[in-house]
């Protein structure tokens, strides 16, 4: 074995040369890894602006065979959304209030802290089962209201995670100076430590909006579909992703091409909140 | 706070009154906002026994009319009402070991890359872009699953597997039968991308809690930068990337959209992973809204209660691991 440079014994060839094996492999592996977002995003981009028109933000979605757009889904994933965002948020930030400030040390807290770590990362799908049961089930029909419902499930455990953890980095002194000049608890939170942590929070709800405007499993058996234009919350509401699981599993093309457009919206408004968000944060950071 | 309020004899009796009536409305605000805080966590557990509950009592009948054997029983017939859960239970872990097998190692590759490698310069934009690909909803996978994913498989990589292993003798019944595109391997591939992104993170995460101490000294020794990784950050960090692969586990098991575009929604187990099969939670979404009769959507939420309890399972266990991992670094 001939080396180039350093030390000559076969074993320390025999290391460098795992080394760099081990090396190539990782370099590999993250080569990889970068390949799928560019594919992925690549062909979404492409066959999803090939579709992209004003038809598809002024238009309902059409019967097979003939031209649309996805006014109707656009609208009942935004009106669903912020249903859920409306009632998820203040549940999940008292939650997250209770865990950080008042029983920070409590039993309670870690019990919670772990259930929601654990709801975090559930299967969606099983929430959608929870919500038909409860509401569909219940009220006998598919409603626009237990497709909000389902969202705001999933809504809840995003927030309390991201309020905690925020308001958990709100240094003790600002809470001591608010308690030294008589501030009772309530106010000392909602005045002091609330406006500390809030782009944080801020960035919780963005990520909680991300994470629910690609949701599709939970909807399918609440909100169900929709063909037409619907303004009414107790009968079944269309939502982009669903229409998106129909249209694109369905034999017609221009059914397929509107999945595409409706995949590309829902990524690029995904990645939208996510980019905001991470800017939110990287400003507290900074300053 | 009241004797502080009381003190100063310059303070009218009125203005005495005022203050104790401010001070009680602030104390009864405290109490409240403090009791609802305590509501609102104690309801997050209201969610999660709610969940099962509601999950329980809707797979009633099918547990009464099917017993144990619901479990072990292939047959999936809505015509005759009878139905077992192995088949797409089978799916679902078969699905999720190929899964693993693939992001595991590679996960494990990118975070050392992102932590040992990588210039620092790089380190940001690699790291985003990880996670926008974590961020990418599972619907998005599914459709480009199908419409690039599968026909490329179908075309050129299925075809090959079947001629190279055809004729060796175990793996020839692994990769049996015609290129689908659509089937259990198809599946499993594309759940290995989804779950990448969340091993890399949180391995990334988990390495850099590495002391640079450790490090520095094993550098010192002159190990090469493959057995500081092998030798010094994965002994250290055990818990931790044990707690990332199930989490990633858990989201693999889980995953829905992603699956049912692409695993071909048959209600049977077959030796080759190139056949089509179900999961769980493809299952429940391709039939749930069209089952008629009690008993079938009773089982389909007999389905679900099976997948919360595995995945629950797995995921206690994931966040175990990671709590360990965090008491370890804390001290």
């Amino acid at each position: 074995m001939v080396m180039i440079s350093g030390a000559s014994s076969p074993l320390y060839a025999k290391r460098r040369r795992r080394n760099v094996i081990t090396m190539g492999l990782s370099f590999g592996a993250t080569a990889f890894g970068l390949s799928w977002l560019v594919l992925i995003l690549g062909v979404l981009l492409w066959e999803g602006f090939s579709g992209l028109s004003l038809a598809v933000f002024t238009e309902m979605t059409p019967p097979p065979g003939s031209a649309g757009g996805l006014l109707n889904p656009i609208m009942g994933s935004l009106v669903m959304t912020i249903i859920a965002v409306a009632l998820g948020t203040p549940l999940g930030m008292l939650a997250g209030t209770y865990m950080a400030e008042y029983g920070r040390y409590d039993k309670l807290t870690s019990v919670v802290r772990f259930i929601n770590d654990i709801l975090l990362s559930a299967p969606s799908i099983v929430v959608g089962l929870f919500v038909y049961e409860i509401m569909v089930a219940q009220m006998g029909h598919f409603s626009g209201w237990a497709g909000a419902v389902s969202l705001a499930v999933i809504v809840v455990p995003v927030v309390v995670r991201t309020t905690e953890d925020m308001l958990t980095l709100v240094p003790d002194t600002l809470r001591e100076a608010a308690a030294s000049i008589g501030l009772p608890r309530s106010l000392m939170i909602t005045k002091i430590a609330y406006r500390a942590a809030r782009a944080g929070m801020i960035t919780g709800v963005l990520l909680a909006v991300a994470r629910i405007s690609g949701e599709t499993a939970p909807l399918l058996f609440t909100a169900l579909n929709n063909q037409f234009w619907s303004t009414n919350l107790n009968a079944p509401v269309a939502s982009l992703p669903v229409v998106i699981f129909q249209f694109a599993l369905s034999p017609y093309k221009d059914w397929q091409n509107l999945a595409w457009t409706g995949a590309l919206i829902i990524t690029l408004s995904v990645l939208a909140l996510s980019i905001i968000a991470r800017l939110l944060t990287a400003q507290r950071k900074t300053s | 706070m009241v004797d502080v309020a009381f003190q100063g004899n310059a303070i009218s009796v009125d203005e005495q009154v005022d203050r104790a009536k401010a001070l009680g409305r602030l104390r009864l605000g405290d109490v409240l906002f403090r009791n609802l805080t305590r509501l609102a966590a104690i309801t997050v557990l209201v969610i999660l026994g709610g969940i099962i509950f509601s999950l329980v009592y809707g797979s009633w009948p099918a547990l009464h009319a099917f017993g144990p054997s619901f479990l072990i029983d292939e047959t999936w017939n809505p015509v005759t009402e009878r139905f077992g859960a192995i088949a797409p239970i089978y799916g679902t872990i078969v699905t999720s070991i190929i899964a693993m097998l693939i992001a595991v190692p590679v996960g494990l590759f990118i975070a050392l890359f992102l932590t040992e490698l990588c210039p620092m310069w790089l380190r940001r934009p690699i790291g985003i872009a990880i996670e926008l690909l974590a961020g990418i909803p599972s619907i998005i996978y599914g459709i480009w699953g199908l419409f690039v994913f599968a026909p490329f498989l179908q075309q050129y990589v299925q075809p090959f597997l079947i001629s190279m292993f055809g004729h060796v003798p175990v793996l020839s019944t692994l990769f049996e039968g015609p290129p689908y595109g659509i089937g259990i391997l198809t599946a499993g591939l594309i759940l290995a991308i989804m779950v990448l992104p969340f091993i890399t993170s949180i391995s990334r995460d988990v390495f850099e809690a590495v002391p640079p101490v450790l490090k520095e000294a094993a550098y010192g020794l002159g190990c090469t930068t493959w057995e500081v990784a092998r030798f010094v950050v994965l002994p250290f960090t055990r818990v931790g990337v044990i707690g990332g692969v199930m989490l990633g586990l858990g989201r693999a098991l889980g995953e829905t959209m992603a699956v049912t575009f692409v695993i071909g929604n048959a209600h049977r187990i077959s030796g080759s992973i190139l056949a089509p099969g179900t999961t769980i939670s493809a299952t429940i979404a391709n039939e749930f809204t069209e089952a008629v009769g009690d008993l079938y959507t009773s089982s389909l939420i007999a389905l679900g209660l099976i997948l919360f309890v595995i995945t629950f399972i797995v995921l206690a266990f994931a966040r175990l691991m990671l709590m360990r991992l965090n008491a370890r670094v804390g001290v």
